[in-house]
């Protein structure tokens, strides 16, 4: 197993234990899907798929540090064409697919601004799209039946790349048309999974579940990296099934005694208030060892709906932890320690909100506020917490972290424009504070909305409303609404319009959010119509948007 | 038996109040709720447990999808087969 006393045995990815350990008759994956029998792929039966689409990438050109983008359906498939492009030196990576709510003209409009930007070799998708796909990428379009293999037992004639290479790109959300692609080597990724299974004190017999998209960092590294590279089974199901069926995650915990399991906050809302009594009867979650909530801010409330839902099944407060990642540094920054419950901090609203500092009060103060904690640093990384002027901070002050590790990124793949920090502190635009040699964190420097996990750029928002007729363009304001029940930021926007007029109005509404749901990946929860008056501009004419925020939720609260 | 206008205007109520979170959203039957971008696909996980609460109908998880269950008029169809 890979851990940090280990660590030196190991120089690449291609050494994961799902391609080269012994037992080949052992699981790497069981592939979980609605109405379907599950799919069991050995070691042997994984390696034998992705040599095959190493091998018939290869027949089709693709040299190593090529570019390989995969937009799949999430399915073994992609990740297949993952290794197998790892497997020829390509550099990988995974893309959300098309849905069925997404305006196709305009996902095909990203992807042709990827493959120029980013000089994109080939985009791997399924036979059905890869035609109208490709009339309309200036890249190569290869569909599943492209990529047929003669013959697999080319795969030893690869040469295995150094260390310091690009194994794969993780494409974290930016605004559109200028996605960051976090470019990450062989021996960062490595570092990071070493450190990281020792802060879980990772074991053979584990067993992680996952729903989570491959193209989110915590579901690349932890949902699918983590557990191919240490061979530990990993049980799948694709996103799109799970939001839809939340039991699934229960099922596949009872039927394969799973023990690991990363989600974000929301999930925990949504499994604790969305799953039917009647689908979880006979189910036992005794064998976990660890729930870890990630990827968004971490809700004391929503920890104790499911704790308090899922009790029975045998879920326990130890077994719900913590942990504060990006795809910067790979994946975790922090993780609480397994078997014991993340700590709590109890501090005063008032003080945080005012002074920002996080002053610790009694649980019956009346301005009390639970704060939950990331928990310790991993091992060789390192955390700060800075000023606006950059200087660091005394324990319990509030200010922007920033990181330092040995598991960092090479760089934004071909972005000259966004170099890293020459003293290589990464500036995480997280607020947050220390406390006890743990890290909480209480929000953002950014207006970034996280929405059900995902991250959300009210600007991109903004710039689809614009285009929505009778909308005055550059009068739209969106911004995020924490939502106790769903767990949450639910998003909001004001949009200026042009009509008074109820019906047109109520057209505007509709296109407005048929527009968002088409261009983006999100659902608007509130819209509302304003006239010329409503919205706060700054001196300079600019939409205020803390300032329209705040008016929003003062509205909201007199009803 | 579970008289269809009660059911459409129970579902049309729940969907715009719970869901939706504007109870004066004149919904149409045949609206695309999803595809409209008017809620998103989790709340169908939520819908089953409403209809399953109050109508005592469980909707099995290969009918609980997008394509199955984006308009009213979807909805009730199916939970009038029971």
């Amino acid at each position: 197993m890979l851990t940090l006393a280990t660590r030196s045995h190991t120089r690449t990815l291609l050494e994961a234990a799902a391609l080269t350990a012994p037992d080949a008759d052992q699981p790497a994956i069981i592939y979980l899907e609605t109405d379907h029998e599950p799919q069991v792929i050995t070691r042997a039966h994984f390696r034998q798929q992705t040599a095959a689409y190493a091998a018939a990438l290869r027949g089709r050109g693709v040299q190593p540090r090529d570019l390989v983008v995969i937009a799949h359906t999430q399915n073994l498939e992609s990740i297949y064409a993952f290794w197998g492009a790892m497997l020829v030196g390509a550099i990988p990576s995974m893309f959300p697919t098309l849905t069925e709510k997404l305006d196709p003209a305009i996902y095909m409009e990203n992807m042709a601004e990827l493959a120029r930007l980013s000089d994109v070799r080939a985009i791997l998708t399924t036979d059905a799209f890869a035609l109208t796909l490709a009339a309309h990428v200036p890249c190569a379009v290869w569909g599943t039946s492209d990529l047929q293999a003669d013959s697999a037992d080319a795969l030893t004639a690869f040469p295995a790349p150094s260390p310091d290479e690009i194994a794969f790109l993780q494409h974290s959300s930016g605004t559109t048309g200028l996605q960051k692609g976090v470019a990450l080597a062989h021996d960062a990724v490595l570092n990071q999974l070493a450190a990281y299974s020792d802060a879980l004190a990772l074991r053979d017999d584990d067993v992680l579940v996952s729903w989570l998209p491959l193209y989110h960092d915590m579901g690349l590294i932890a949902g699918f990296l983590l557990p191919l590279v240490q061979g530990i089974p990993l049980v799948l199901m694709s996103p799109f099934d799970w939001v839809q069926h939340p039991a699934m995650l229960f099922r596949a915990i009872h039927a394969y005694r799973g023990t690991l399991c990363w989600l974000p906050n929301f999930a925990y809302n949504h499994c604790a208030r969305r799953i039917r009594d009647r689908d979880l009867e006979g189910l036992s979650a005794a064998s976990m060892r660890l729930f870890v909530n990630c990827s968004e801010p971490v809700r004391h409330d929503s920890h104790q709906q499911f704790l308090s839902r899922f009790a029975p099944l045998g879920v326990t407060a130890a077994m719900l932890g913590v942990s504060y990642a990006m795809a910067e540094n790979t994946f975790a920054v922090t993780q609480t320690p397994p078997g014991v419950p993340a700590r709590l901090d109890i501090i005063d609203r008032d003080v945080l909100t005012h002074e920002n500092r996080a002053l610790p009060v009694a649980a019956d103060h009346p301005a009390a506020q639970v704060r939950v904690s990331c928990g310790p640093l991993i091992a060789h990384s390192e955390a700060r917490v800075l000023d606006a002027e950059g200087n660091p901070l005394p324990d319990r002050q509030v200010g922007e972290i920033a990181v330092r590790s040995d598991c960092m990124l090479t760089g934004y793949y071909r972005r000259p424009d966004l170099p890293l920090p020459a003293d290589g502190w990464y500036r995480t635009g997280d607020r947050g504070y220390r406390a006890a040699d743990e890290l909480y964190i209480v929000g953002r420097s950014k207006d970034l909305i996280i929405n059900a996990g995902k991250n959300v750029y009210p600007q991109d928002i903004e710039a689809i409303a614009n285009h929505v007729p009778n909308v005055v363009p550059g009068r739209a304001v969106c911004f995020g609404v924490p939502d106790e029940r769903e767990g949450t930021e639910l998003i909001a926007l004001v949009a200026e319009v042009r009509t008074q007029d109820p019906a047109e109005q109520r057209q505007v509404g509709a296109a407005l959010r048929q527009a968002v749901a088409a261009q983006s990946s999100v659902t608007l929860t509130y819209v509302k119509l304003v006239d010329d008056r409503w919205l706060i501009k700054t001196s300079s004419g600019k939409i205020a948007r803390a300032a329209n925020r705040d008016k929003w939720l003062r509205e909201q609260e007199q009803g | 038996m579970i008289h269809e206008t009660t059911l459409r205007e129970q579902l049309r109520a729940y969907i715009t109040r719970e869901l939706i979170r504007d109870a004066k959203y004149p919904l149409e039957n045949d609206e695309g709720i999803i595809t409209g971008g008017l809620m998103d696909s989790f709340s169908l996980a939520e819908m089953a447990v409403f209809v399953e609460k109050t109508f005592n109908v469980y909707i099995p998880d290969a009918d609980l999808t997008v394509a199955k269950m984006d308009t009213l008029d979807q909805m009730v169809a199916r939970v009038l087969r029971g």
